[in-house]
């Protein structure tokens, strides 16, 4: 059977990727948000996962306001990297897994999570930040990529409980998969931000520091935090913390399992306009 | 009954909810349009002209003329579409969001390698700082 072996949390601000594909990495301003990253790169090189659920938020690029799917998974077999208006990232194409995404879309929504199915799709930088992130720049992508994109552009975005509850399904969907794969579930965006209005550059440290305390230790609380929370701590954008609780909802202890062993926490400020949270948790067996 | 819009009393904030959404559509598809190169060139060519193609208000359009995205904003815009406008100017994100805030590009980059503008006295509208 597959099972979930280690989830991971990344914010995936645009600058970062634009930062790596313009060869300005090693810039002084660069430099500490990705000596945070150099743990991870080792990290995932030793547990390499055979398949990535990738929980991210499509930002106005494949779904315009025509459509607007709040819990939506990529099947096909691959996914391009968007043109979001600056021409596309120079990274590779995303290859999916489309025997376990479908097999876990059927799961989830008998299940009750009436998800969107999405065969034709590109994807932003939502998805390829953390991807190189974690693996640099390399020729293709190490393994498959299952995306599942979450609205939180148009309110109201779905609730934290809501994406805890729905990464527990995830759990359950991929832990009856029929083959013997290690999967990891990313839970990416935030953290504290705002994009818009006067109060642009919105950070709150203190915000952040207790999410990821809670996040770790105390998920089923801070699923509980209303959306008006993360909006007036957090900032507009911050929202986007939401879709952490999906990865951690999906981790062992929250099924009976031990509690994850925190492989590394990593904070800096800032990354453009954002805070950058990043958290590895494994399962312990 | 009304909906429970519990985000209106957040100062300089604007939540993208359905209601902007409707106000905002054509809007926003227009920017949408900015994602095909041959698009941002059109519209670089004529500004006008290539937004007189969409249905959006006269208000809008002026917005849109003036790079007010305060203004684009109040009218329904929401900022991940409003940035491919930004990006067919060659604007980075954060170039965009601190024309948002009043303060110059070198001020608002300074406040946030700061550590960014604080929560505090930011969390109610008419708060005292």
């Amino acid at each position: 059977m597959a099972r979930i072996t280690a989830s991971v949390y990344t914010s995936h601000v645009p600058a970062i990727g634009a930062a790596l594909d313009l060869g300005k990495a090693g810039e002084p301003y660069w430099q500490p948000l990705f000596a945070g990253y150099e743990f991870s790169k080792r990290w995932i090189q030793e547990h390499a996962p055979d398949v990535i659920f990738l929980v991210y938020n499509d930002h106005a690029t494949a779904f315009s306001l025509e459509l607007i799917p709040t819990f939506a998974i990529g099947t096909a077999a691959q996914f391009a990297v968007a043109d979001e208006g600056w021409g596309a990232r120079p990274v590779p194409t995303v290859i999916g897994h489309p025997e376990l995404a479908s097999h876990i879309a059927q799961s989830v929504i008998q299940d009750d999570f009436d998800l969107t199915i999405v065969n034709q799709m590109d994807v932003d930088h939502g998805l390829t930040v953390p991807l190189s992130l974690m693996y640099g720049q390399p020729q293709a992508w190490p393994c498959p990529v299952i995306p599942f994109a979450v609205n939180v552009v148009q309110y109201p975005v779905p609730s934290g409980r809501r994406c805890y509850l729905l990464g527990q399904a995830i759990r359950k969907a991929i832990e009856s998969f029929d083959a013997p794969l290690k999967v990891q579930i990313w839970g990416t965006g935030g953290m504290s931000h705002q994009l818009q209005g006067p109060r642009a550059g919105l950070i709150n440290q203190q915000f952040d520091a207790m999410f990821l305390d809670r996040l770790i230790a105390d998920p089923a609380g801070l699923a509980a935090v209303p959306h008006i929370e993360y909006v007036r701590e957090a900032g507009s954008e911050g929202i986007e913390l939401v879709m952490w609780l999906i990865a951690r909802g999906a981790m062992a202890d929250i099924h009976g399992g031990k509690p994850p062993r925190v492989a590394h926490r990593f904070y800096h400020v800032p990354a453009s306009n954002t805070a950058v949270g990043h958290l590895i948790l494994e399962n312990q067996a | 009954m009304a909906l429970d819009k519990p985000y209106l009393d957040v100062p300089g904030t604007t939540i993208f909810d359905a209601e902007q959404s409707r106000k905002g559509y054509w809007l926003n598809q227009f920017c949408m349009s900015l994602m095909k190169a041959e698009n941002r060139v059109r519209f670089k060519a004529n500004e006008r002209a290539y937004l007189d193609e969409w249905a959006m208000s006269e208000e809008q359009k002026q917005a849109v003329l003036a790079r007010d995205l305060n203004r684009c904003i109040a009218l329904g815009g929401n900022i991940y579409f409003l940035a491919k406008i930004g990006a067919t100017d060659g604007k980075s994100f954060q170039q965009m969001a601190g024309s948002m805030t009043g303060m110059s590009e070198e001020q608002y980059r300074d406040m946030m390698v700061n550590g960014g503008r604080s929560v505090e006295g930011n969390r109610y509208i008419g708060e005292k700082k």
